[in-house]
C-alpha cells in the first residue's frame, strides 16, 4: 500500500486533476465515430474513479479529518489552498453520483449529437469539484468560470435555433454575474487584505465602522451573484428556458449547477458573514429567507402553468432551491443540516426527472414533450411507476427522502419568527408540486389519443437509458434507508461549519499571519527580525 | 482645484460601467457584447485599484521600503485572461445565433415581426 500512502495526501487536488486530465485526453482522442466507444469508456472509468475518490474523502471527513492541501506547499493565506471538510466531501460525492448515471445516459446516443461532449462534461466536473474544494474566494471565481465555460458549450450541444437563442441570454447573464462577482471579491480584498476563507472568517469580525459598510455591500453583491447561480427570486428568470432548451443529460447535470450557488452562499454568507461576523454579522439574513420562500412559491406556480415537460421540471428545480435556501436562511446548525440533506436528495430526483421526461417524450410521437394528449407511450407501466416515485419524492410524501428532508426543515424552523410562513410555503409547495406532477402524469399516461398509437416509438427506451434513470431514482430513494447515518453526517457537517477556530487552525496552521498595507519593510539594523512586514515572499 | 487620483480613477470606472450597463440593455447582441466588454474593463481597473493607488512604490520586493500590493495584479491578470476567453466565446455564439435565426436581435426575432 505504499503506492496509496504516496497518493493519499494529494487526494483533494486529484478531485480536480482527474477530470482535467481526462478532459484533455478526451480532446486528444477526439470523437470520431470509431473512437466514440473508447471515449465513452474513458469518461465512465474516470467518473467511477472520481466517485470512489469522493467517497474516500467523505469517509475520512466523517471521521472528523479536515484535509488541507497547500498547492506547491505555499503557506496558507498566500498560496492556493484546497480544503475538504464534511460539506465539501458531501458535495463531491453528490457531483459524481449525479455525473455517473448522466454520463451513462448520454452514452445512449446524446453524445454523438455534437462534438467533444465527453471532454466538456469532464471540464464541467473539474469546475464543479474545484468550486467545492477550494479554500479561497478568488479560486471559487476561477472554478465558477471553468464550469460556466463548459456549460455554455454543453447548453448548445445538439444545436438548433432555440438552444442558440437561450444560449446568448445564458452567457450574457452569467458574464454580468461574473463581473459582479469580481467587484464583490475585490471589495472584500480591499477591506480585509485576504481572500482565504479561513483567514476571512478571522478578519471580518474585526472590521468596524465605515469599512464594515463596504464589507456589507460586498457581501450583498456576492449574494446577488450566488442568487443568479442558485436561481433565487428575482434572479431565476433565465433558468426555465435554459434548462428546458438543453438536451436531457445536460439539463440533468445542470441540476448540480444551482447547488454551486447554494454552496457558495453557505460558505460566504453562512460562515464568513455568519453569526460571528462582528459588525457585518448575518448581513444576508433579512434577505435570504423571504426571497427563498418567494422563490419556492412562485416557482411552483410556474410548474403548474408549464406547457412542456422539461419546463415543468425546470420550475421544480427552482422550487427545490427555494426550499434549500429557506432552510439556510434560518441560520442554525439544525436548519443547515436539513438543507444539506434535502439538497442531496432533490438534486438526485431533479436529475432523474430531467432524464425521465425525455424518455417519456420520445415515445409520444408528435406530441413530444408538450403537455397535451398525445400518442400512448410504449412502456406505460415502467415509465409511469418511475414518474410516480419521482413525483412522490419531489413532493415530499412519506416515507420517501423528500418527506424526511422537509420534515427536518420544518422541525428546524420551530421557534423562528417566520415559522408560520415557512410551514405554509413548504407544505403548500409540496402539495402543488404533487398537483403539477399528477396533472402531467395523467395527461401523459391516461389522457392519451389511442388513434395515434403507433406514431410514437414502439420499441420503448433502450435498457441503458432506463437503467441510468433508475439508478438516479434509486440513489434518491436510498437516502431514506440511509437517513440515519446521513443525518448524523449532515449534523456534523453543519456543526463543523460553525467551528471557525478549528477551521482556521487547520488551514492557517495557527492564528494566521498579520498583513498590513502598504507592505513596509524597515531595514533591520543588523540581522534583526524583518519587523511586521510579513509578506510571505521567500 | 485639487482633484485626488482616487476621485479620477473612481469616476472613470463609474463612467465606463455606466456605458457598459447602457449598452448591455440594448436589444441587439452586438451592443450587448460591447457592453459586457466595457464592464469587464471597468471591473479589471476596479480590482487593480483595490490594492490602493500608490505612487513610487515598488511592484516587487527590492531595495525600497514601500512595496505595492502584488496580489491585485495577479488577480487582475487572471480576470483579464478569463474575460478575454469568454468575450471571444460570446462573440462566436452571437454570430452563430445570428446565422440560425437570421437576426441580430437577442430574442431571435425582429421587433414587430
Amino acid at each position: 500500500m505504499s503506492m496509496f500512502s504516496l497518493i493519499s495526501p494529494h487526494l483533494p487536488v486529484l478531485t480536480v486533476l482527474l477530470p482535467a486530465f481526462t478532459a484533455m485526453l478526451l480532446v486528444l482522442i477526439g470523437d470520431s465515430r470509431e473512437r466514440l466507444v473508447l471515449a465513452r469508456r474513458i469518461a465512465l472509468a474516470s467518473v467511477t474513479l472520481g466517485l470512489l475518490l469522493a467517497l474516500k474523502l467523505a469517509l475520512d471527513a466523517n471521521g472528523g479529518e479536515l484535509r488541507v492541501y497547500r498547492v506547491g506547499d505555499w503557506p496558507a493565506p498566500f498560496g492556493i489552498v484546497l480544503v475538504v471538510d464534511r460539506l465539501s466531501a458531501l458535495m463531491l460525492v453528490l457531483t459524481q453520483a449525479v455525473a455517473l448515471p448522466v454520463l451513462l445516459y448520454a452514452s445512449g446516443g446524446w453524445d454523438s449529437h455534437g462534438r467533444h461532449f465527453h471532454a466538456l462534461i469532464q471540464f464541467q466536473l473539474m469546475g464543479l469539484c474545484g468550486a467545492f474544494v477550494t479554500g479561497d474566494l478568488f479560486n471559487l471565481f476561477v472554478f465558477f468560470e471553468v464550469l460556466l465555460i463548459a456549460s455554455y458549450v454543453l447548453l448548445v450541444h445538439g444545436q438548433g435555433k432555440e438552444r442558440f437563442r437561450v444560449g446568448v441570454h445564458y452567457v450574457a447573464i452569467n458574464l454580468a454575474a461574473s463581473a459582479l462577482f469580481l467587484i464583490g471579491v475585490a471589495l472584500i480584498y480591499a477591506v480585509t487584505g485576504t481572500l482565504n476563507m479561513a483567514d476571512l472568517a478571522q478578519r471580518v469580525p474585526l472590521v468596524n465602522g465605515d469599512e464594515a459598510l463596504v464589507l456589507k455591500a460586498a457581501a450583498l453583491i456576492l449574494l446577488v451573484v450566488f442568487g443568479v447561480k442558485a436561481a433565487m427570486l428575482p434572479l431565476y428568470l433565465w433558468l426555465p428556458a435554459t434548462y428546458a432548451a438543453a438536451s436531457a443529460p445536460v439539463a440533468a447535470l445542470f441540476a448540480l449547477m444551482t447547488k454551486v450557488g447554494v454552496y457558495s452562499i453557505v460558505r460566504v454568507h453562512g460562515v464568513i458573514f455568519g453569526a460571528e461576523g462582528g459588525a457585518s454579522a448575518l448581513v444576508a439574513e433579512p434577505w435570504l429567507l423571504p426571497l427563498a420562500l418567494g422563490t419556492s412559491a412562485l416557482a411552483v406556480f410556474g410548474a403548474l402553468a408549464a406547457q412542456t415537460l422539461p419546463r415543468l421540471v425546470a420550475y421544480l428545480t427552482i422550487a427545490s432551491v427555494g426550499t434549500i435556501l429557506a432552510s439556510l436562511g434560518l441560520f442554525s446548525t439544525a436548519a443547515w443540516s436539513a438543507a444539506m440533506y434535502y439538497m442531496a436528495h432533490s438534486t438526485l430526483v431533479i436529475a432523474a426527472l430531467f432524464l425521465l421526461v425525455e424518455l417519456v417524450a420520445s415515445q409520444r410521437g408528435d406530441a413530444d414533450s408538450r403537455l397535451e394528449p398525445g400518442a400512448p407511450v410504449a412502456q406505460p407501466v415502467l415509465l409511469g411507476l418511475m414518474l410516480l416515485l419521482a413525483a412522490a419524492s419531489a413532493a415530499g410524501l412519506p416515507p420517501l427522502p423528500g418527506f424526511i428532508g422537509k420534515l427536518m426543515v420544518l422541525q428546524a424552523s420551530s421557534g423562528h419568527d417566520a415559522q408560520v410562513w415557512i410551514w405554509i410555503v413548504v407544505l403548500s409547495v409540496g402539495f402543488l408540486t404533487l398537483v403539477g406532477l399528477a396533472r402531467a402524469g395523467s395527461l401523459l399516461f391516461w389522457s392519451t389519443r389511442p388513434e395515434l398509437a403507433g406514431t410514437g416509438t414502439a420499441a420503448g427506451a433502450s435498457s441503458k437509458l432506463v437503467f441510468a434513470t433508475i439508478a438516479l431514482l434509486v440513489g434518491g430513494v436510498a437516502m431514506t434507508v440511509l437517513a440515519d447515518p446521513l443525518k448524523r453526517y449532515t449534523d456534523a457537517a453543519a456543526a463543523q461549519l460553525t467551528d471557525h477556530r478549528a477551521y482556521a487552525l487547520g488551514v492557517l496552521g495557527g492564528e494566521g499571519v498579520d498583513t498590513t498595507r502598504p507592505y513596509v519593510f524597515p531595514r533591520p539594523a543588523a540581522g534583526g527580525p524583518a519587523g511586521q512586514g510579513t509578506e510571505g515572499e521567500p | 482645484m485639487n482633484v485626488s487620483m482616487e476621485f479620477l480613477v473612481a469616476s472613470g470606472i463609474g463612467w465606463v460601467t455606466a456605458c457598459g450597463v447602457f449598452l448591455m440593455l440594448r436589444g441587439r447582441s452586438f451592443p450587448v457584447v460591447l457592453g459586457l466588454t466595457l464592464i469587464g474593463y471597468a471591473v479589471n481597473v476596479f480590482i487593480f485599484a483595490m490594492g490602493r493607488l500608490w505612487t513610487g512604490a515598488q511592484p516587487i520586493i527590492g531595495n525600497g521600503e514601500v512595496v505595492a500590493d502584488p496580489l491585485p495584479q495577479a488577480l487582475v491578470l487572471t480576470a483579464i485572461v478569463i474575460g478575454f476567453a469568454t468575450t471571444g466565446f460570446v462573440i462566436e455564439l452571437a454570430l452563430r445565433s445570428h446565422h440560425e435565426s437570421g437576426t441580430d436581435q437577442v430574442d431571435g426575432k425582429e421587433p414587430g415581426a
